[in-house]
């Protein structure tokens, strides 16, 4: 390493040579390496972390590019962590960079965080927010939160030193649909690179005992009115270690509960009766689905649901799984006598599975 | 009264801040009856289950008292990233 490289950071009153030191001990796991994941990892990597942990499943789409521009028109369809962490090693080549190529679960979370001194949540679901949430908790790691709903965002670090956790500001998960995402409402493309350099401030404070730290305050962010409020708030004495993640976070999304793999859906697929549901958006199920697939979008679910109340088992498929496996949930509560199943993988494996297998998409 | 909206309470209600005229907050004597009222006016806010309060920058429960002179805030959780 050249010997220059941190000067301007360590130079820095407030800073200095300890902090840096502290910086290259570090290991933190970003979850999400998507319009936050990416300035929260660039950042933490140009400025010497030393351990860089990265997770996510999804691979890079067209439609990301505004906002993630790590990625390019070349990377469309790789695997995000694949990209990024080449992207990471040119521009710091002395980062430890580990790679997680899937989703948090909660079947992998406690897993996967042990060892980490710091969790970013730079996800865009609630599911994945309460059950980092939890399993931190679990792993007594503090974590860096970051949100965005339209022109707002949200920060503050939970779990930090016994101060207060996502739960006690949002003690109960909403119900899947209640809050609208990234892809129902849209985004600007900078709106997450302010709040993920937010974070990525947020993380080196609390990793290397900086004051101010962001903890027992949320930063509410208004990006058209350029206006930043803090909001205090105590921990809930009743928040404490507790049970198995399974249960705790996102519901049926075990493999001995709703999952089902590609191989078994094709051979239950001829079998009268048999839906394939998509739930995946129009234009995602137009630019290319399965053979006979219904498409219906998650958000409009629900309300839809009734057209399917006749058949004999309902796979459901999005594009990796994450959305259905709500929808799975969704439909249990709503047709409680009908078979429901989720493909593991989503789209994605199943393209993969059929092409490899010559099976009919 | 004035009442600031963020994420999707400021889409529901469609602008913020809410400003609340003094004949009608003078009767409103918690953060539960706030609530209440704008569930009120605002049906799709009851279809929200969690939604966090803050009077004067700092967290609440219901049954904290309000007062004319107060800034309330309702923050939900959002979902994006």
């Amino acid at each position: 390493m050249k010997s220059s490289r941190y000067t301007r950071q360590t130079r820095l009153e407030g800073f200095g040579p300890q902090s840096q030191e502290r910086l290259s001990r570090a290991r933190v796991l970003v979850v999400g390496a998507g319009g936050l994941g990416i300035p929260v990892a660039t950042y933490l990597n140009a400025m010497g972390i030393g351990t860089l942990g990265l997770v996510d499943g999804d691979q890079v789409e067209w439609s990301n590019l505004h906002r993630q521009p790590a990625y390019g028109p070349e990377q469309v369809g790789k695997s995000k962590i694949a990209v990024l962490s080449g992207v990471l090693q040119d521009q710091n080549p002395d980062t430890q960079i580990r790679l997680y190529d899937t989703f948090l679960h909660p079947t992998n979370a406690l897993r996967i965080l042990e060892g980490y001194d710091l969790v970013v949540d730079a996800t865009d679901n609630l599911q994945t927010r309460y059950l980092i949430d939890d399993a931190c908790l679990v792993r007594e790691i503090p974590w860096v939160y970051g949100a965005l709903h339209g022109f707002e965002g949200q920060v503050s670090v939970f779990n930090y030193r016994g101060g207060p956790t996502y739960r006690c500001l949002f003690p109960e998960m909403p119900a899947i649909g209640e809050i609208p995402d990234c892809d129902t409402l849209g985004t600007l493309g900078v709106l997450p690179a302010i709040i993920g350099s937010l974070q990525a401030l947020e993380a080196v404070k609390a990793l290397c005992d900086l004051p101010g730290v962001l903890s027992g305050h949320l930063m509410l962010y208004q990006a058209l009115e350029q206006q930043m409020q803090k909001i205090a708030f105590d921990r809930n004495p009743t928040r404490e270690g507790l049970a198995p993640l399974e249960t705790s976070s996102i519901p049926g999304c075990t493999r001995a509960d709703g999952t089902c793999s590609v191989a078994e859906y094709q051979q239950q697929r001829y079998v009268p009766g048999t839906v394939l549901l998509d739930v995946r958006e129009a234009s995602e199920f137009k630019a290319k689905s399965a053979t006979g697939a219904v498409n219906i979008p998650l958000l409009d679910l629900e309300e839809n649901l009734h057209s399917l109340k006749d058949a004999g088992a309902i796979y459901v498929i999005c594009k990796s799984g994450p959305r259905s496996r709500q929808a799975y949930t969704i439909i249990r509560e709503t047709l409680p006598g009908t078979p429901v199943y989720w493909i593991e993988g989503g789209m994605r494996q199943y393209l993969a599975v059929c092409q490899d297998q010559s099976w009919e998409v | 009264m004035k009442i600031l909206l963020f994420g999707i309470t400021r889409d529901i209600v469609g602008e913020s801040p809410l400003q609340l005229p003094r004949g009608e907050s003078a009767a409103l004597q918690t953060v539960g009856d706030l609530k209440t009222y704008l569930k009120g006016h605002y049906p799709r806010l009851g279809t929200l289950s969690s939604l966090a309060v803050a009077v004067n920058q700092k967290y609440t429960g219901d049954d904290a008292r309000i007062g004319e002179e107060d800034e309330i805030a309702l923050i939900p959780p959002v979902s994006g990233g």
